[in-house]
Parts: structure tokens; sequence; C-alpha cells
């Protein structure tokens, strides 16, 4: 299997501090990969860094093609769409309109209709609330509003950060369900950032561990599960 | 009765005017948290455009058009040649930019067409309008016409298309506008255009009224500031409302106020500013800036 | 401002002196050119230093308000006016001596600003911006509307005071120095006034507006006595100004003297004291520098000069200033304080 994402030595920066200390990590095509690290690692950093939101130097590789140094809007246009930290809603906006945001790049209206149908089938409760602000949803339905916009761009990678944050546990299940899904059903690569570690290594195929900016550990998800210090620090067995 | 009836259309007319450009400020206002102080002397610019394309031979709504399309193509030159360049410079250092704007239109318009003021065209008739026992200007009304059909152009485009939620979105979260793919300096771009095209409409409008000069838009501005405070500067249709009510008191206390008269209307306009802020310092329809720590 | 040097740590010299003994030397051949100066130009070029000088005070005022405590003003050329206007009538209608017209003129503007600074405790940054720009747009037009005081569109005239105690000096000499005397008196007072607690708590307010509040400052007083006392130098300047030009009228005060007033405190270097001075020379010769390269369109002239100014030094002139100075001194630069102003 070739790697649709694929960074070399990739530093990342605010302002004069770097966040990322030249990291190497690839995503396979149709595959998850999952960024595990305490707080302040530099998971959110290194989503930013995929996609060009913040400066970088080193190599950033979408599909054969380098994208380091790209603008953010190009990258996405390519189909790589992010859940964001923070969930990224467009509060003033009502929830339909942040749905049509997500395709804004798409040119096939059938299909985004479509999509309007696949998302509210998935997020029920996203339908219920159509016409709603997008402000006044509550932390985990808004939570669901990001994924949901996320899948209206039909990306070929998702970059999730944290997806699995203030969601009730059931609909965690649920979520990590829908997500196995999209990526068995429709071939969609996934670079998932999660604090359930536990899920995420269930879910995803690849894990890193980082440290500080640094890729500290690195393999299949079977074998970091048999390692000792992440079952310590991060799967509490 | 009547007379009342006559000044309050009087004063929608031009209260559409300032709402026009009230709603310009408010469209640059929202992208960027910044009133354009150079809005009227930009509208001012696209008059004379008008009045240059009439005097070459092209009919009224020709010149119109293609004064608006100017004004557009106008707006987004400058944002993308001089104001994009100014992104993340401290407030006052762009307020001094807008004022180099003014000053830039301001003197060129007098170099190119003097000082002098011109009469401007209405399109339309001469004669007035009688309804019932009330006559109103036809120019008047025409205008107060006009002004409706921008601005429910402008609603349809802001809320039904997806050029117009785009622009929207990049105006509230440019974070996540870039996060779909919204290119974000070029929707600040057409909000620069847009909001020149409008202010060149309220231009073309209202010149006939006060005839055509480089100085016309300076009391202008401030009523258009007036009521964009006033309806909330952070909500388009409070600045159309607000732009209404401002144009239809000012008429009102110019017309039954003895003391007040043409000469203190801007000082009118003046307290009510003052008035309404100290009452709601986020304007009548506008929500709360919240300041943070 | 100068730069404060820890005192425990070895203090960086230039050429054998420290950053401020270079200060004191600069403030000092400063001092000797500006007493030097009018004997050696020309009558007029007295008369337009001495507007510089006036506009400086002016625009330490204005520097006051927005540099240091963050509030916004485009309406100074209002209390520039209501300074020139109390001198002008007091000396036309009521024949009192020209020089108890500036402290009553500055007194003047001290209350009329302070009350116009109690909506402050209410208005931040951009809409306190936009009721002085109605209070400078209105200006004129009140002015004409009393008549009988202001001498509507005429306007004042003023007699040009002599030179007392027979002093050497020809009027405009007079005027002059009289002028940079009371400028340094106010630029003194400005200096301790901002070094001091005030001024501490001045710029705690435009830094953390909240937080200075919990931390026991009265925001909303000291908001308002900066305005009434940036109103006071402004007024003061204004006072200077009828003198000095022998005449008012309405259209002297239009919106483009507080637009200008603005421009210099900018240009200048807002939260800086030397960038007022440097302002008030900007607004002065500028503009004519303008007007001597295009005839024809000397405001668009201007205006292209300001965007390419403030895309070169943001910070302003006195702000730049400092930025090199200290990279002599230190090796690394302070950030350029371009005046914060209000939260966005
Ligand atoms: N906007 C920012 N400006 C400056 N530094 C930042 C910024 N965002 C993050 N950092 C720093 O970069 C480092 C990595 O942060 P990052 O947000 O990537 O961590 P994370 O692994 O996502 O943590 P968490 O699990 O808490 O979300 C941290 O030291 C953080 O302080
Ligand atoms: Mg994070």
């Amino acid at each position: 299997m070739s790697a649709i994402l694929h960074t070399s030595k990739l530093q990342a920066f605010y302002g004069r501090t770097k966040a990322l200390h030249g990291l190497d990590f690839e995503v396979r095509e149709g595959g998850i990969t999952t960024i595990l690290g305490a707080n302040g690692a530099g998971k959110t950093t290194t989503l930013r860094a995929v996609c060009g939101m913040i400066p970088t130097q080193g190599d950033v590789t979408f599909n054969g093609q380098s994208i380091a140094g790209k603008a953010t809007e190009d990258i996405v246009r390519l189909g790589v769409a992010q859940v964001p930290d923070g969930r990224g809603t467009f509060v003033n906006l009502t929830v339909e309109e942040n749905l049509r945001l997500g395709a804004f790049t798409r040119k096939d209206k059938a299909g985004v209709l479509q999509d309007f149908e696949r998302v509210f089938h998935l997020f029920p409760v996203l339908l219920q609330r159509r016409h709603q602000q997008a402000g006044t949803l509550s932390g985990g339905e808004q939570q669901m509003l990001a994924i949901a916009r996320a899948l209206m761009l039909r990306p070929r990678l998702m970059l999730l950060d944290e997806p699995s944050f203030g969601l009730a546990p059931l609909v965690v299940q649920e979520l990590f369900a829908i997500l196995r899904a999209i990526n068995r059903d429709e071939g969609v690569s996934m670079l998932l950032v999660e604090q359930n570690a536990s899920l995420a290594l269930e879910l995803a195929d690849h894990a890193y561990l980082l440290e500080t900016g640094r890729a500290v550990l690195s393999g299949t998800t079977e074998e970091i599960k048999r390692d000792e210090s992440v079952r310590r620090s991060y799967l509490g067995y | 009765m009547e007379i009342l009836v006559q000044q309050i259309v009087a004063g929608l007319a031009t209260g559409g005017i300032y709402a026009s450009l009230a709603l310009a400020l408010v469209m640059i206002y929202q992208a960027t948290e910044l009133v354009n102080f150079a809005q009227g002397e930009m509208a001012m610019f696209s008059t004379y455009i008008a009045w240059s394309l009439m005097n070459v031979g092209l009919p009224y709504w020709a010149a119109f058009f293609l004064t608006i399309a100017i004004s557009l193509a106008g707006g987004i030159l400058i944002q993308r040649g001089i104001i994009r360049l100014f992104e993340k410079a401290p407030i006052l250092s762009v307020v001094i930019v807008f004022i180099g704007l003014l000053l830039i239109f301001q003197s060129t318009a007098g170099w190119i067409f003097t000082y002098l003021i011109k009469p401007f065209p209405s399109p339309f008739p001469q004669a007035a309008v009688t309804l019932g026992t009330v006559q109103f200007g036809s120019h008047d009304l025409g205008a107060l016409g006009v002004t409706i059909v921008v601005l429910v152009l402008l609603y349809v485009f802001f809320r039904y298309t997806s050029l117009g939620l785009a622009m929207r979105a990049a105006a509230q979260n440019p974070v996540s506008s870039r996060l779909v793919g919204i290119r974000v300096g070029w929707m600040l771009a057409l909000g620069w255009g847009l909001a020149a095209a409008v202010g060149a409409v309220a231009g073309m409008m209202v010149a006939h009224k006060v005839f055509l000069d480089p100085l016309m838009m300076g009391g202008i501005l401030l009523y258009a500031f007036a009521a964009a405070l006033f309806g909330g500067i952070t909500s388009p249709g409070g600045a159309v409302v607000g732009g209404l009510t401002v144009g239809v008191l000012e008429n009102l206390v110019g017309a039954f106020v003895p003391f007040v008269g043409h000469e203190l209307k801007l000082t009118v306009a003046l307290v009510l500013i003052i008035g309404v802020l100290l009452i709601k310092p986020s304007g009548l329809f506008g929500k709360a800036v919240v300041t943070r720590v | 401002m100068e730069a404060q040097l820890p005192a425990t740590s070895i203090i960086p010299r230039v050429g054998g002196l420290t950053l401020a003994q270079w200060q004191r030397l600069g403030l000092a051949a400063v001092l000797i050119v500006a007493v030097a100066l009018p004997f050696v130009v020309g009558n007029y070029r007295v008369f337009q230093f001495t507007l510089a000088m006036i506009y400086a005070i002016a625009l330490l005022g204005l520097n006051m308000l927005t540099g240091f405590n963050g509030q916004f003003s485009l309406g100074h050329g209002a209390f520039y006016a209501i300074g020139a206007y109390t001198t002008a009538i007091m000396l036309d209608r009521w024949g009192i001596a020209y020089g108890w017209t500036i402290p009553v003129a500055g007194l003047v503007c001290l209350v009329v600003g302070f009350l116009f600074g109690l909506p402050a405790l209410r208005l931040e940054g951009l809409y306190l911006a936009l009721a002085t720009f109605a209070l400078a747009l209105a200006a004129p037009q009140i002015l004409k509307y009393f008549e009988g005081w202001t001498g509507g569109v005429q306007g004042i005239v003023i007699i040009k005071p002599a030179a007392p105690f027979g002093l050497p000096l020809n009027e405009d000499e007079w005027l002059y120095f009289l002028t940079l005397a009371i400028l340094i008196v106010l630029f003194a007072l400005a200096r301790n006034l901002l070094r001091g607690r005030v001024g501490r708590a001045m710029v705690a307010i435009r830094d953390h507006h909240i937080a200075a509040e919990t931390m026991g400052v009265n925001s909303a007083l000291y908001k308002s006595l900066t305005f009434g006392v940036s109103a006071l130098y402004t007024g003061i300047a204004g006072s200077l100004g009828a003198i000095v030009v022998q005449f008012v009228a309405p259209d002297s005060f239009s919106i483009f003297l507080s637009i200008n007033f603005l421009v210099g405190s900018v240009v200048g270097g807002l939260a800086t004291i030397s960038g007022a001075i440097i302002g008030g020379i900007f607004i002065l010769f500028v503009p004519n520098m303008a007007e001597l390269v295009s005839k024809a369109a000397p405001g668009a002239i201007y205006g292209i000069f300001l965007i390419v100014f403030m895309y070169v030094m943001p910070g302003g002139i006195a702000g730049s200033l400092k930025m090199v100075i200290h990279r002599w001194f230190s090796g690394n630069a302070p950030a350029v304080n371009a005046g914060k102003v209000a939260t966005k």
C-alpha cells in the first residue's frame, strides 16, 4: 500500500518557537493513522502543519504531490478535510449553512444533495436543528456538525482532532462506528488525534507517539498496543 | 398632515441613501472590524465616473450600470493592492491609510473635475407624483425604489448564493473558512468591491439632490455613520433601519423644529449618535462586543 | 519615552556614553537649536515654527489620549477650535489681556473635554472615534450658528501682541519664545504625569482594561480625566494658534484639522512624547511639500505619502527611531509600540 500523506522532517513554528522538531510519518492510502501524545505534545500542531495553517519547514506530500507551503484553501481543495481543534463552528450561521460551506468547493450539485441526506442520516440531530444557529448547539452537537461538515467535502483524507471531545460515551462508540464505516466503504483515509487511546488504537492501523514535537514511537497499532510504556500511560493497564 | 407625509417620504428617500452607505460601512466592518472612512469619497468618485460617462454620451442607465461595474472592480483593486498590505497593521495605521485614500480621491476628483459644483441628472421624470392628496418628488420615490432594489439584491445575494454565504463565513471565521476551501483574501476584496458598488449607487442617487462636487459626501458619510451605529454596526438589517430612521428624523427636525433649520442638521446627527450610544452602546440591533481581558 | 535600563546590569555604552547621557545631550542640542532658530531664519519661518510647536502641544494632548490611554479621537480639532474661540472672544469682545486668555482657554477645554469624556466611560474604540468624528464635523456649523459671539462666517480678527518688558524682539519672535516656554512647561508636566502613577494607570487601562479595574484603578474616572487633560493641552494650543494666526473663523476648524492631528500623532509616533514634536513639524511642513510636488493635486500626493509611510513605518517616526536606538544599545529591538487602541 502506498502512502496518501507523508511528511519528512516536518517542523512547525509559532512565531519564533518551534513546536515540531522534524516529524516523519505517513498515512496509508485507505488507512487510518493515529497520533497519540500528552497534552502539548504537538498533535494539533501536526494537523495544522499538514494543512498549511502555520509556518512550516520540511516536506509534506499528499497523493504524490508536495503540498508544503501551499495555502490552506488550496490543500483543502485537493480533498483534505479537517475537523479542527475547537470544532471551528460558524456560530452565527445555521446548521444547514455550515454544511453548505463544507461543500463549498464542490461543483456536483446532485452529489452534494446526496451528501446532505447522508450526514442527516448519520447525525439525525442535525436534521432536527437544521435551521438553528449553529452557535446554539450543544458542544457534542457541534462536534457532530464539525464531522458532518468535513464529510460534506467528500474528502480523500480526513484530519480529525479529538473527534470524541465532549461526546457522551455511547455517542463516541457510535461515532467511531461511523468513522470505521466511512473508511471501509468509501476508502477515506484518516489521520486521527485522540485522547481516548484505546478507541483510537482499535480503529487505526498505524500509530505514532508524540513527545514535545518528536515522534518517539511508531508502528502498527498491534505493536504499539504491546508497548509497555504506552500501556501504562495511555491505556491504563 | 399632508406635509408630514411628504416630509416622511422625502426622509425615507434620503434615508435610503444613508442606508446604502451605512450598509457599505457595515459590510467592511463585519469583515475587518474597521470603518472605512474613505467610503464616502469613493462613492463621490464613482459618481464622477458616472457623470463622465454621461458626458461622453452614454444614456443614464448604461452609465449607471457601467459605473457600478467599474466601482466593483475598483473596490476589489483597492483591497488587493493597498488594504491587504495592512492586514496585520495596528488599527490606527489602517485608519491613516483610509485617510490617505480619502485625500487621494478628493484631491484627484478636484484636480480632474475641478471644485465647481455640477448638476447631476435624475433618471426619473421631472413632474411630481400625486397620490391621493399628497404630492411627492418623483426623484425621491425613484431613489427610494432604487435603494430598495439594491437592498433586496444584496439580501438575496448574501442569503441564498454560495458566494454570499462564503463571504459571510469569511467575515465571521476566517480560519474555519480556509478549512472549507474559501479564499478568504478574495472574499474580503469582493466585500470591498460590493461596498464600493453600493456606495456608487448611493452617490448617484444623492448627487441629484446635493449636486456633484468633491466635498459632497462629508456630511452624508456622517449620517451613514450615525445610521450604522444607530442600527448597530454589526447588523446589516440594523444599518438599513438606522439609515431610514436618520433620514426621516433629519427631515422632520429640519422642517418642524424652527431653530434647527438647515445649519444645525449635522449637529442633530451628532446628538443622535451620542444619544443612542449612551443608551445602547451596541446600537439598536447590534450585538454587544465582548472584550477580552 | 526613554528607555528604562536595569540599574544593576552593566549599562551599555555607545561612544563612551550611556543611552541616558546621549538623551540628555540630544535634548540640550535640540534646546540650543530651538533658542537660536528665530535669530537665524526669517520672520515667516519663525511664524511657521511657532505653529509647528503649537501643533506639537495639541498632538501631545491627543497622544496622551490615544497613545497612552488607548482612546481614539477624530475630533480634537473641535477642542482646538474651542480654545481658539475662547481666546478670540475674550480678547475681542471683552478686551482681556491675552496672557490671561491662554489658561482660561485651557480650563474651558478641560471642562468640556471631561464632560465629553463622560460618554467615553461607555464607548469603546471605534464608537468613541465616530462620536468624536461627529463632533469635529459639527464644530464649524455650531460656530456659525452662534453668530453673536463668534462673528459667524466672518470670524474674529485678533491683533498680534508685542513683546513685553521692552524685550528686543519683534512680535513673531516674541510669540515664538512664548510658545516655546509654554511647550517646555507642558511637556515637562506631561512627562512627569505619564511617568508617574497616573501614567501607569493610563497605560494599564489601555492594555488590560478589565484587569486594571480589578486591581483598583478607577478606569472610568481616569478615562474622562485623560480626555479632559488631553482637551486642555489641545485647547491651550488652539488659544496660542488664534493669537499667532491673528484670526479665527469656523472654516479653519474643519474636519481636516482633526484628521491632521490624528495623522500627526500616528506619524510622529503614538505613546512617545518626542513623537508629538515630530508630528507637529510633519503636519505643518509635509502638506506644503506635497504642494510643491504637485500644484494640481497636493492632497493626492499627501495621501499616497501617508499610505507608503504607514507601510514603511507602522510605529511612526519616533517608534522607528526608538527601535533603531535600542538596537544600537542592546543589540535587540523592543517591540514597536504602535499604540494599541482599545480591543479589537
Ligand atoms: N497558537 C499557539 N501559539 C503559540 N504556541 C502554541 C500555539 N498552539 C500551541 N502552541 C504550543 O505548541 C505546543 C504543541 O501544542 P499542541 O496544541 O499541538 O498540543 P496538543 O498535542 O494538541 O495538546 P492537547 O492534547 O492539549 O490538545 C505546546 O507547547 C503549545 O503551548
Ligand atoms: Mg490539541
